[in-house]
């Protein structure tokens, strides 16, 4: 029964996010904006921008995310979807993993699949492609679970999201690092990849609890 | 033979922003009995409700239920319809019920679109309807899936005079089957209540 439970909210995320579309919109939108002014900001200058693309790309999408973050609870909590979730015969630390795997599905899966390709305008080394490609999907997950924490602390706030570029910024610090030291610097990443996923595996676990204890205060 | 269940309430006391809103209630619910709720705005009503339901916490005493399972908390035992539809606007009426359905484990939604009137309107999304629409909408969800507990806040609220009588008839029918039902309201629900508590009236 859980699972059933578990699966419906997933599956009506995703509706609601293909009804909407908007963070998903807004969020390619910054991408695409970052990248096409770069070029504008720093002069046309081919080697440099190719240095620089693996971490503009990065960089980007770790921003694009955070843009999103204040939605994930914002409308379950005002419409009180979340009072009927908090009674539900599951675990409520499991719903709110849930909700940060249904963001990961809609906006940060998503746009960590789109935007290595953007690279080419940034003149991308070819071959970096595949490892920025790998580094990005692997760590787009634990930025969706960190990312919910911010959201649960400013469920109830509006204009939450400056609070949670303040509260959530520090803990991307380390997934920018291990995900950029794999794309461009292959010799290390297997100790970076494992690093990454490490820290995965320490926001799956964190981050569910943290949403829940934040989002059960609110309800008060 | 399964003991039939009972809502207990001792010397329950609730804080709101620092402020005393109830102090000292005390009640015992049995399965098929219902209590109304009465009082001011203000007085607490919604806060007791929210107590039970377990989304808010006594600041003294305690709520539990006798005989319940044990693995699950009073919260878990409730269905809970309160000023919020908890209903998505961009999905259809039968998307919703059909959602909480499977969150909730219960039965197909058809059963409940019929009950409150809705099967007309189960392919509208959400954000097309009335008010009085969206209140029958919310109501539904009470008999998707069975709970012991109803915890009704101000029910009655923007429904037209057949919603109402679907409202009634489905609270005979719930009581009936040994359904345990707190309702706040200011006007009367028409079902003769068993037990009615009145609150704001410690100062």
């Amino acid at each position: 029964m859980m699972w059933g439970s578990l699966v419906a909210l997933i599956k009506r995320d995703v509706a609601l996010a293909r009804g909407q579309g908007g963070a998903l919109g807004a969020a390619l939108g910054f991408i695409l904006a970052v990248i096409v002014l770069i070029p504008l900001a720093v002069g046309p200058e081919q080697a440099l921008l190719s240095r620089l693309a693996p971490g503009i790309i990065w960089l980007s999408l770790l921003l694009s995310v955070l843009l999103t973050a204040e939605r994930i609870f914002q409308q379950d909590y005002e419409d009180g979807s979340l009072d009927v979730m908090m009674m539900a015969r599951v675990p409520f630390e499991m719903i709110t993993l849930t909700k940060a795997i249904a963001h990961w599905l809609t906006v940060s899966l998503p746009l960590s699949v789109i935007a290595p390709p953007l690279g080419f305008l940034l003149n991308i080394n070819v071959l970096q492609l595949p490892m920025l490609w790998a580094s990005m999907i692997m760590g787009s997950l634990a930025l969706s679970l960190l990312a919910s924490i911010g959201g649960a602390v400013t469920a109830g706030l509006r204009r939450g999201g400056l609070l949670v570029s303040l509260l959530i910024l520090p803990l991307y610090v380390p997934i920018l690092i291990f995900g950029i030291s794999i794309s461009v610097a292959p010799e290390r990443s297997i100790a970076a990849f494992t690093l990454l996923g490490a820290l995965t595996l320490v926001s799956a676990v964190v981050a569910p609890w943290a949403s829940a204890a934040a989002l059960r205060a609110y309800l008060r | 033979m399964v003991q039939p269940l009972r809502l207990m309430a001792e010397n329950l006391a609730c804080d709101r922003g620092g402020r005393r809103v109830f102090n000292n209630i005390n009640f015992t619910l049995n399965a098929g009995e219902m209590m109304e709720l009465r009082g001011i705005n203000g007085s607490g009503k919604s806060s007791l409700l929210r107590l039970i339901a377990g989304l808010n916490a006594p600041s003294f005493g305690r709520v539990f239920l006798g005989n319940g399972t044990d693995d699950l908390t009073l919260g878990q035992h409730a269905m809970y319809v309160g000023h919020t539809d908890a209903n998505k606007s961009l999905l259809t009426v039968r998307q919703n019920l059909d959602f909480w359905s499977k969150f909730m484990g219960g039965n197909a939604s058809d059963e409940a679109l019929d009950t409150f009137n809705l099967s007309a309107l189960s392919d509208y999304p959400v954000l097309l309807l009335s008010a009085g629409q969206k209140r029958r909408l919310a109501l539904a969800r009470l008999v998707l899936a069975r709970r012991p507990l109803w915890l009704l806040d101000e029910p009655t609220v923007g429904l037209d005079q057949q919603s109402f009588q679907k409202l009634q008839v489905s609270i005979i029918s719930y009581l009936g089957t040994g359904g345990m039902i707190i309702a706040a309201t200011h006007s009367e629900l028409g079902v003769a209540p068993v037990q009615r508590l009145q609150l704001g009236m410690a100062e």
